[in-house]
């Protein structure tokens, strides 16, 4: 460990290997599918690893509560780091973080909690807010959720009634601009980053793609939230870099790549030192590849 | 002698005495107004952290709800009428009903949704239905459907502090002003405990020897069942009937005993014809009780159609104690 390195570098560095894991995961699950080791579908979360980094480590992982949604994979790893129990989940073995039952989109762990109806967990997050709130231990609750759920009538009753009660939720809304194959603009009527205002939630909108900012706006909101100072919304703007699911991605390529030079990864690697930051993703990288290797063995012997 | 609305309104009181997780969420609920049909009338002044006023927000609160049921709570959500679960059905199909089975056991959701069904007054296509068929097919979810003959507070009570899963607890609108029957005026009421903790109640109008005819109904029904009943002994004609308070699961062991001690059934039900809870019963005692069976069971319920607000229309929509009669002494020809 070299000495002179400062906290924030220490820290983005911490941050930087989990978006690794996140990536590697996400890629190799994209990869176990074209190989057709995975049944049904996976949505995976390339290109918004700050989002999910950022926010949970801004949590107390023993108390905090997570609710996440159909692009969850980022969101569970974050929290829990349990690789090995999500892919297993994934490719259906019992040795799964639900037994292979929930599968990508209905994964629980600890307080991680995640369903695969658009906006419908919202306002279960709320009500594990309320019940946290209740319990007065200055617990938060964390809801992620995309631009696409704004068209859900129940975030609205949601974000309503979170503000009438005042409760200790963030809601942290990946603006990742595509709803399945439907470009954002051509859902969304008004600023879709001020939806939550007139509820009298106040909003920080953040570079989703910047860790630090997204982690410091995280944890200034959730302080507040330990105060008692009532919901926020963490608008942060990014891109979903890969398909929606499996490998469908009929988005024109020259878009993708323009958002490439932006995505979490590559800008996080630029702050780095190249030899290190390189250590330490090959690292993250050849767990992930061994944990893989294993479970699909175990897939072959199980079919 | 008590009513089948202040059975609830104590039910509801003595499971919040016994639990101080036990929280109420409902439009409307707070005194002195106490809920549409005053079931939750003294709860809020007894508990006041305890009862919220809601937003007009059905599933928002069922999802609500089921976050709190997930994190150790016991909460109830007031469903000012059973029509407007067409509003919550996501979250009791996708949500609340799922986690336990998706998370492979690991959390529980004792979520209790109570709201009143049932047509008769007048109040129109929207405010009348008797939906409960809509949800028996959801797996994981209990429906509980107490009739005047049982104690549905006691019932109430039992889904809040011991159910371990989702309850849909179905009150009946006409039911709530009357006496809770506990027998006389010739007929005999009966309770048989079921494992499930939701009793079936058999009434009789005969003392000795067995019944003509077995009618099996639940919820409003005994409100047409019971006269009837009186009207038909002054006929000497032997009727067991058959409330189970437990629609799902369904009480089979004691339906099939009862429907096989006359061999002549009538299934009676308030929600619409088709694809109806009658059906399964039916099919259940047919599968049981092919041969001893003296006649195709009957199968009565209200018009395939939506229920009319004037008077004479809304009659002739619903399942009427004429109509019942008529079954009954059909199936003795």
């Amino acid at each position: 460990m070299e000495p002179s390195r400062s906290p924030d570098l220490a820290l983005l560095e911490r941050f930087f290997e989990r978006m690794v894991l996140i990536r590697a995961v996400e890629e190799s699950l994209l990869d176990l599918f074209a190989a057709g080791a995975i049944r049904g579908t996976v949505h995976t979360c390339l290109g918004q690893e700050a989002t999910a980094v950022g926010v949970v480590a801004a949590l107390d992982a023993q108390r905090d509560v997570v609710c996440s949604n159909h692009r969850g994979h980022g969101h569970f790893l974050a929290y829990s780091e349990d690789a090995e129990g999500l892919i297993a989940e994934v490719l259906g073995l019992p040795s799964g973080v639900c037994g292979g039952i929930g599968g990508s989109q209905h994964v629980h762990a600890r307080n991680f909690y995640s369903n695969g109806i658009l906006g419908g967990m919202v306002p279960v997050a709320a009500g594990m807010a309320l019940a946290e709130k209740l319990r007065g231990q200055q617990a938060v609750v964390a809801v992620f959720l995309g631009d696409g759920a704004f068209g859900e009538g129940v975030v609205y009753e949601a974000l309503n009634m979170s503000s009438l009660w005042s409760l200790p939720i963030i809601f942290c809304v990946e603006h990742n601009q595509y709803a399945q194959s439907t470009p954002w603009r051509l859902e969304h009527g008004g600023d879709l980053s001020a939806r939550a205002r007139p509820f009298g939630i106040p909003v920080s909108v953040v570079d989703g793609n910047d860790v630090m900012e997204v982690h410091a706006a995280a944890s200034a909101a959730v302080d507040g939230l330990r105060a008692g100072r009532g919901p926020h919304l963490l608008f942060m703007e990014t891109y979903r870099m890969g398909p929606h699911s499996k490998g469908d991605d009929l988005r024109d390529p020259a878009e993708i790549a323009a958002h490439r030079k932006h995505e979490p990864l590559v800008r996080t690697r630029a702050l780095l030192d190249p030899v290190h930051g390189a250590k330490l993703e090959q690292e993250v990288r050849q767990r992930v590849a061994g944990i893989v290797e294993r479970l699909r063995r175990r897939v072959l012997v199980a079919s | 002698m008590s009513t089948y609305l202040a059975s609830l309104q104590t039910g509801l009181a003595d499971a919040f005495a016994a639990d101080d997780h036990a929280y109420l969420l409902g439009e409307d609920v707070l005194d002195p107004y106490g809920g549409a049909f005053k079931v939750s009338k003294g709860l809020s002044t007894r508990y006041p952290d305890r009862v919220m006023t809601t937003p007009i927000s059905e599933a928002g609160i069922v999802g609500v709800a089921s976050g709190l049921a997930l994190r150790g709570y016991r909460p109830v959500v007031e469903i000012m009428f059973g029509d407007f679960l067409g509003l919550c059905m996501d979250q009791l199909l996708n949500h609340a009903t799922k986690f336990r089975p998706m998370y492979n056991d690991q959390v529980r959701v004792p979520l209790v949704v109570r709201t009143p069904m049932g047509g008769g007054r007048g109040y129109g296509a929207t405010h009348s239905q008797s939906l409960e068929k809509l949800f028996l097919g959801i797996p994981g979810l209990t429906v509980v459907a107490p009739s005047h003959v049982h104690e549905p507070g006691t019932q109430l009570k039992r889904a809040i502090l011991d159910g371990d899963g989702p309850v849909l607890f179905i009150e009946n609108k006409l039911l709530y002003p009357m006496e809770l029957a506990t027998g006389g005026g010739g007929l005999s009421v009966r309770r048989e405990p079921e494992p499930g903790g939701y009793p079936t109640v058999f009434v009789e109008n005969f003392q000795a020897g067995s019944p003509d005819v077995t009618v099996i109904g639940y919820g409003g029904m005994s409100r047409l069942v019971l006269p009837l009943l009186e009207s038909l002994a002054r006929e000497e004609i032997k009727v067991l009937a058959v409330f189970p308070s437990s629609l799902k699961p369904l009480p089979a062991a004691t339906l099939v005993d009862a429907a096989a001690r006359s061999g002549r059934v009538v299934v009676v039900e308030e929600g619409t014809s088709g694809f109806d809870w009658g059906t399964s019963v039916a099919t259940l005692l047919y599968d049981q009780l092919w041969k001893r069976l003296s006649r195709p069971i009957r199968r009565l319920a209200s018009a395939d159609s939506i229920i009319p607000t004037a008077r004479h229309l809304e009659d002739s929509v619903l399942i009427s104690t004429a109509v019942i009669e008529q079954a009954v002494l059909d199936v003795l020809q």
